[in-house]
């Protein structure tokens, strides 16, 4: 709906920020009319975090202003945002997780009775109004690691609320929820909006934005390319607008043709950091040359299962069979020399050494074999050699081998990993969220690189938290929920609103 | 961005050393200025108490001998800490590990008779150097098996290695006489002195230098290095971290035994307690002086060893308590540790100075 | 999280407060047990069981409030070295027991506001920045210590009236100079900041999750800063205790690794005054235990085993109990605003 013509509540001019070697966002022009949902797009990398961390308070803008209800504002901190109405809610929630939801609520405006004591009992009174007033439905006295991840997103919401924010920022809001879950999420936004609460949503998913948004600015480079009303657009042409170029938004490749069964779990059980069971009986198979993905909002089991799979974590139960042999019990390093790749999760945890050079992190799990090293002795020139080719193929930028990994983008990075895990023979590729928080060229070039190894024969098993790239990768579609694969689909019937009924836990 | 090729990757050998010497040298210096600062408090005359130092330290072969006897504990005991950071671990426990090295050195030098040089002497070395492994490997593994920190335990370990070694030369291994210590060494078992020149310096230099050889040019040394990075990364490149962990502390406990043992076999000649109590905190200073590299140790130890060296001519001349070293190895500590974090902090902006539109992900 | 693993975990905690609360009953039987046959020694044994614990105590809260708020201390040896030389010092120099008592406080704090500069603005390892302290008071006192000053007196035993005639817990419990009283009374005033009031709950939520306090307003850097040195000044009190109250004078390194054993002490009591303070009787008690067994001739051990023991304990206490206990999640890491 076009509310342009309402009051603007919120303006940048101009805005501009620098940091040493980036220029992060550049003069950036912006309004927020009230009561409007204004949906910020733009991949990752654009500079939407920057921007609202400078609305919010968080960064001192390098040039440029902003305006807050018809007055112009300087904020030093969150905390003069907050007195003029700002409110933001996190993409990593800003949640003490062994506190309560009274606790976190009120902290930083806490009520006290005499000399600093806190009331407790008034507080949790106050949440409880709110969570009614906006149908925000929380138990103030819950303890925030026992809540479902839905549960703590309201509880930032209130947080907001309860500083009588009438602006509020939602930074990439449903990157943890399930379809059903982000359509409650629209239906709170909009009526918050009824309520005179004015919204900025930042996301890189054009489907949402198509469904909630009254008007939509497009962030590219750090640059807001242009605006746009969700009635005259499509998702290709928004894509266009965020990418600059035409986009293919599916990926391309023909027909599986899959072969033996690669890997084999049966009946699964495992245990998560915290002792509770994180895989409760999983049955699956990843046949030769198909692609068989795994849906689902994280936290439902699929880390563990990955991580279960790589010799990474202990299994209490069930039985795992790679190319016929039984790899339960066996070590990372065993289930490397059967051929297994894995593409880890968390690139810089477990994918990279970080003050390490290219060359050695391209090395990484295979230091120890010819000719890289011969007994105990490394040697560090067919190491280097090796980094060269590699980084040449993949199109590692920059091309320096000794360069170190924490100097390059999170792309790169990426790259790096495929580049080490594609260049030994591969009987079983693992990707956990291959393509996170990296540039839609590096994504399109993983993405194919992955149908690349499928199309040799790999049986490819690719874990994500984004629906539309196991929708896009896909021959089948394996749904987790609650640590159980609920159902296995041929991608032909996998619909996103049946796989997004059963990854809520729905049979559909 | 511009991109580099690969010729202009390498920079130059000497400015690299230069670069990495730089703030060890200014921390150094910084300190020898507040020492100077603290002296002139305390009523003393700076330059006199230096110039004597330097006096006790150079002035003379016998002082420069006795500077590189100095140094060969602090060469080992900066190893010791140095190579436990490399592998991601705080080992403060060198001098409980070296007071175990000297009197297990101590009890095959007095134990055993009749055996040529070629045998005993590095029998004794090596059996010293072992029971510093085993001293170090129980720290690595209660931090293993029972995530207990190793700064904490190591330290406890120092108390107890002092009390366990003061009963061992009251007690079973005491030498006839009042005074609570071994008996002297054989003559077969001692390490020698050219001249001036303690042998043992030569053996500690080489031990920095199989030190450095083992961690950049073998597997192992590549395995202690990635766990001491990341031990998730490590778990991933198949790497056995428990092992390893216990392995580093072992190796460590070995270095600094062997210093103790070196001690033992090359100066005093026997074991007696009250031995060079602190080695543990020198260890430390060495090790971040060095910037933990284990060639970087020597100079290192020189330069300490030489302080220490000097510090009796510096109370004879000057009139000055030698702990004052102690003071100022406290401030080199501080200078350089808090060097270090700036400079890693300034480092990780990227070098180019143009503006480059964001490329990476900060949004 | 299925109800089975709720309910697995809940009783995992219930078990070991089943085992604590056994061994708290053998513990007071054998208490009562030694009072009926021999009530001086028993007496004896536990007014030094609180003495030897009074240092740990205040080692552990200072150690504890500041990883509350996320900073380790390594550096409380030293803390309660420096105090203790300026300590006395103070008394030396003076002879007002009270002005040393605060001179051991102010250093204490300075030490501390060090320790919060090393690690909160120049951001360095924190563990790096305790060594520091310890190596530099190590050194400093040292250094200008001289032997042959002699102290003005040290502080005397306050009996609390009637209280103090109370058989067994009077002379123990109300029978004692000012430090030990200002332990207790610590040890609970603590407990109620941390847990009951504005401040202790933003401290938690700076150790917990920094940055979620930074963006409701509140200011990370000051409140790390704040929480270390008044541990600082408490670390500070322990060392005037040694000199002032427990010994009398000054010894070179006369700390003997106290501070490290008041890591354990903090630890072992899960981060929690109370807590803290259980677990430094408990330390107390067995090194009094041991040195009566000892001088009593019942137990035939070279003396050099009997100091072993408070650092063989702490291992003992490290090895079982660190993996177990939760510790506040952002600890140790230096808090960056992005």
């Amino acid at each position: 709906m076009d509310k342009t013509n309402r009051p603007i509540v919120l303006e940048a001019k101009g805005l501009t920020k620098r940091f040493p070697g980036v220029l992060a966002n550049d003069n950036i022009n912006l309004k927020l009319h009230q009561g409007e949902i204004l949906a910020l797009l733009g991949e990752n990398g654009a500079g939407k975090s920057t921007l609202m961390n400078m609305l919010y308070g968080l960064y001192t803008p390098t040039e440029g202003e902003i305006w807050i209800k018809g007055e112009k504002v300087e904020l030093s901190n969150p905390g003069e945002a907050i007195d003029r109405g700002v409110g933001m809610v996190h993409q990593h929630f800003q949640l003490v997780p062994p506190m309560t939801v009274a606790e976190n609520v009120m902290l930083g405006s806490e009520i006290t009775s005499g000399g600093g004591r806190l009331n407790m009992r008034q507080a949790i009174r106050n949440v409880r109004e709110l969570s009614e007033q906006y149908g925000l439905a929380v138990d103030p006295t819950a303890v925030i690691e026992d809540l479902p991840v839905g549960t703590q997103q309201r509880v930032e919401i209130i947080k907001a609320l309860y500083r009588h924010a009438d602006i509020l920022i939602l930074d990439e809001p449903t990157a943890v929820l399930t379809p059903q879950e982000a359509n409650e999420l629209f239906r709170i936004m909009r009526d918050l909006t009824a309520q005179n609460v004015s919204i900025i949503f930042i996301t890189h998913k054009l489907k949402e934005v198509l469904a909630v948004a009254d008007r939509i600015g497009v962030l590219r480079s750090g640059q807001m390319v242009g605006t746009a009303m969700p009635e005259d657009s499509t998702e290709t042409s928004l894509a266009e607008m965020m990418v600059g170029r035409n986009v293919i938004l599916r990926v391309e490749k023909s027909a599986s043709k899959p072969g033996q069964p690669v890997l084999q779990i049966q009946n699964l059980h495992v245990h998560d950091d915290r002792g509770h069971a994180a895989v409760e009986g999983v049955d699956l198979e990843v046949f030769a040359g198909e692609i068989l993905g795994i849906a689902g909002v994280e936290g439902n089991g699929q880390r563990e299962l990955v991580e279960a799979l790589t010799g990474l974590r202990h299994i209490d139960a069930g039985k795992i069979r790679i190319d016929g042999q039984d790899t339960t019990h066996f070590s990372p390093r065993q289930i490397t020399e059967l051929g297994v790749a894995h593409i880890p999760e968390d690139r810089e945890k477990h994918g990279l050494v970080m003050p390490y050079t290219l060359s050695d992190n391209m090395v990484l799990n295979r230091y120890f074999k010819a000719p890289y090293a011969k007994g105990l002795i490394m040697h560090h020139d067919k190491i280097d050699e090796n980094g060269k080719v590699l980084v040449k193929e993949y199109d590692v930028r920059p091309p320096n081998v000794h360069a170190l990994a924490q100097n390059l983008s999170g792309g790169n990075k990426q790259k790096v990993i495929v580049a080490r895990e594609f260049s030994s023979p591969t009987k079983l590729l693992v990707a956990a969220q291959p393509t996170r928080g990296i540039d839609v060229g590096s994504i399109e070039f993983i993405h194919k690189e992955i149908v690349a190894q499928r199309d040799h024969g790999v049986a490819v098993l690719v874990v994500s938290a984004e629906l539309d790239e196991v929708l896009g990768l896909a021959d089948r579609v394996a749904v987790m929920f609650d640590g159980r694969v609920v159902k296995i689909l041929p991608i032909a019937e996998a619909t996103r609103e049946r796989v997004g009924l059963l990854m809520a836990g729905s049979d559909a | 961005m511009t991109t580099q090729t690969d010729s202009k990757a390498k920079p130059s050998r000497l400015m690299a050393i230069w670069r990495a010497a730089s703030i060890p040298l200014a921390a150094v210096i910084l300190a020898l200025l507040v020492g100077a600062v603290i002296l002139l408090i305390s009523g003393a005359n700076p330059i006199a108490a230096y110039s004597a130092l330097a006096k006790g330290a150079f002035g003379s072969t016998a002082a420069f001998g006795r500077t590189l006897e100095k140094a060969t504990p602090l060469i080992l005991g900066g190893l010791a800490v140095a190579f436990a950071f490399k592998g991601g671990l705080f080992n403060i426990g060198g001098q409980g590990q070296l007071l175990f090295g000297a009197i297990v050195a101590a009890g095959v030098g007095f134990g055993i008779d009749g055996l040529p040089f070629i045998i005993h002497m590095p029998l004794a070395l090596l059996m010293g150097s072992l029971a510093g492994a085993l001293y170090g490997a129980i720290p690595g593994a209660l931090k293993t098996y029972t995530g207990a920190h190793e700064v904490i335990t190591t330290i406890m370990l120092n108390f107890i290695a002092i009390n366990f070694t003061d009963w061992l030369a009251d007690g079973p291994w005491k030498d006839e006489g009042i005074v609570a210590r071994t008996p002297a060494i054989a003559e077969a078992a001692a390490i020698p002195t050219w001249g001036n020149i303690p042998a043992g310096f030569f053996l500690a230099i080489l031990a920095a230098v199989a030190t450095w050889y083992l961690l950049y040019r073998t597997t192992t040394g590549y395995e202690i290095r990635t766990v001491g990075l990341n031990s998730n990364a490590a778990k991933y490149a198949g790497i056995k971290v428990s092992y390893t962990v216990i392995l580093t502390m072992a190796i460590s406990g070995f270095l600094a035994g062997m210093g103790g043992a070196i001690e033992t076999l090359g100066v005093v000649g026997r074991y007696q307690p009250g031995f060079n109590a602190g080695l543990g905190f020198d260890g430390i200073t060495i090790a971040l002086l060095a910037r933990t590299n284990p060639l970087g140790v020597i100079p290192a130890a020189l330069l300490v060893g030489a302080m220490q060296a000097g510090s009796s001519q510096m109370q004879f001349d000057a009139h000055v308590p030698f702990q004052i070293i102690d003071v100022i190895q406290a401030l080199i500590l501080f200078f350089v540790s808090a060097d270090m974090i700036v400079r890693w902090i300034v480092r990780v902006q990227p070098d180019e100075g143009e503006q480059v539109t964001l490329s990476t992900s900060w949004g | 999280m299925t109800t089975a693993a709720m309910a697995k975990t809940k009783s995992r905690g219930d078990y070991v407060r089943i085992v604590g609360l056994i061994f708290g009953g053998i513990v007071l039987l054998g208490i009562i047990y030694g009072y009926i046959t021999n009530p001086v020694t028993t007496t004896a044994v536990l007014a030094s069981t609180l003495r030897q614990s009074t240092p740990l105590v205040l080692g552990a809260l200072c150690g504890l409030i500041g990883e509350r708020s996320g900073i380790i201390n390594i550096g409380i040896e030293g803390q309660m070295l420096m105090a203790a030389f300026i300590a006395f010092l103070a008394n030396v120099y003076t002879g007002n027991l009270f002005v040393a008592v605060l001179a051991g406080l102010a250093t204490g704090a300075v030490l501390g506001g060090f320790l919060a500069f090393m690690s909160v603005t120049l951001k360095m390892d924190q563990i790096i920045g305790g060594t520091v302290i310890n190596i530099l008071a190590l050194g400093l006192t040292s250094f200008f210590y001289q032997t042959g000053l002699t102290t003005q007196g040290k502080l005397q035993a306050i009996a609390l009236g009637p209280l103090a005639e109370i058989p067994l817990i009077g002379p123990v419990f109300f029978d004692n100079p000012p430090i030990t009283y200002a332990t207790l009374i610590l040890v609970m005033v603590v407990h109620y900041v941390l847990f009951y009031t504005r401040w202790g709950l933003r401290t938690r939520a700076v150790g917990e999750h920094p940055s979620a306090a930074d963006t409701v307003g509140i200011n990370v850097y000051k409140m790390r800063y704040i929480n270390v040195i008044i541990g600082g000044s408490i670390a500070g009190l322990a060392g005037a205790y040694l000199t002032l109250e427990a010994v009398g004078s000054f010894e070179r390194a006369m700390t003997n690794g106290r501070g490290f054993v008041a890591l354990a002490v903090m630890i072992f009591g899960k981060y929690t005054p109370f807590g803290a303070w259980g677990a430094a009787l408990l330390f107390g008690f067995a090194v009094a235990l041991q040195t009566q067994l000892q001088f009593s001739g019942r137990l035939e051990i070279p003396h050099q085993f009997i100091g072993m023991l408070p650092y063989v304990l702490t291992i003992v206490v490290l090895a079982g109990f660190v993996g177990r206990t939760r510790v506040p999640a952002a600890v140790g890491k230096p808090y960056e605003k992005e």
